[in-house]
């Protein structure tokens, strides 16, 4: 009868801060900002990924920013290095994100190392990270799903490690369920699933192997209609998080009654 | 003075600050980080900051991404 019914209470940390949400969202490939804001309210999500790009100067005054629609002061911000495919670019990027929300220190490390893929380049996400971490930098970082990289970027004092299901933006789902599992059951850090998400389902699944959240964009940003399915990967993360948390019955190759053998009358 | 913002030569009147930058491009109030030829720039220090000649300036904010 104690057994926990209420996901409210069911939080997780990282870098010292209880998160409830574990649907966390990008913010990019939106029709427009109203949109960003309705999807990414309709997601529940408290952790949302920006990205850092040159100011359009000229042109942009009066216009509404980002950060107008997912303010810092309701979300907690989390500044990709998206985009980078150098150590330099990605430290780079994570100091001027620091300085753009006042001393902030939560960022997502990503160093790629291919256009056409968009896998990390892990070698040099391992010396990126190194250096951010000692640079005061919390950093939850997109790492491929290999569960020797997972451990040492743990090791390295990353505070959330995110491997990918698929490449990011393919939409097609989880695609190393084992892998995922035992970087899960090895790590001390939280793991959450970033990038390759193309539905609902794949979201529950992630969460059924025990992520402890999802990060994901385009299956939002890009689905028809996109408050509509942040509203669904809302409820597939609280569902595969529940159906996690419950315990799944063993699988069975053949069939086992529902209904009791005793007492047929006929 | 010339300086080169976000990749563009830019025109400045000489002696000009970051502040300066900022409020000729109408983003004073405006949530920025900037780099000076590769260093960070403080927000807090942009009054005293004066700008040379030939400085590689870039401004930058958050946009939508994942």
């Amino acid at each position: 009868m104690s057994e926990p019914t209420n996901l409210q209470d069911d939080g997780f940390v990282i870098a010292g801060k209880t998160f409830h949400s574990r649907l966390l969202v990008g913010s990019g490939k939106y029709r427009d900002l109203e949109e960003t804001r309705r999807a990414t309210e309709a997601s529940g999500a408290e952790i949302i990924t920006v990205a850092l790009r040159r100011t359009n100067v000229g042109q942009t005054l009066g216009e509404p920013n980002l950060l107008d629609v997912i303010p810092p002061s309701k979300y907690t911000i989390l500044p990709n290095t998206a985009g980078c495919y150098t150590i330099e670019d990605a430290v780079r990027t994570c100091r001027l994100a620091r300085e753009l929300l006042d001393g902030h220190k939560l960022v997502k490390l990503e160093v790629l190392g291919d256009k056409k893929t968009l896998y990390p380049d892990v070698t040099a996400t391992l010396e990126a990270a190194e250096i951010l971490v000692k640079d005061g930098f919390d950093v939850m970082v997109y790492s491929s799903d290999d569960p020797i990289l997972a451990k040492r970027l743990e090791d390295i004092g990353c505070c959330a490690v995110m491997p990918l299901a698929a490449p990011i933006g393919s939409g097609l789902g989880i695609q190393n369920k084992y892998n995922l599992r035992t970087i899960i059951e090895n790590a001390n850090v939280p793991i959450l699933v970033d990038a390759g998400v193309g539905t609902a389902s794949d979201a529950a699944i992630a969460m059924e192997l025990g992520c402890d959240g999802v990060l994901m964009n385009t299956a939002i940003a890009g689905a028809k209609n996109p408050v509509l399915m942040a509203s669904a990967m809302k409820k597939a993360i609280e569902a595969g998080r529940e159906a996690f948390l419950a315990g799944r019955i063993p699988r069975k190759r053949y069939a086992s009654a529902s209904s009791p053998v005793d007492g047929t009358f006929f | 003075m010339n300086i080169l913002l976000n990749g563009t030569a830019h025109e400045l009147p000489e002696n000009s600050t970051a502040r300066d930058l900022v409020i000729q491009l109408g983003l004073a109030d405006k949530r920025l980080a900037m780099e000076v030829n590769r260093e960070i720039i403080p927000r807090t220090t942009y009054q005293e900051h004066l700008l040379c000649d030939n400085d590689k300036v870039e401004i930058v904010h958050a946009i939508g991404g994942g």
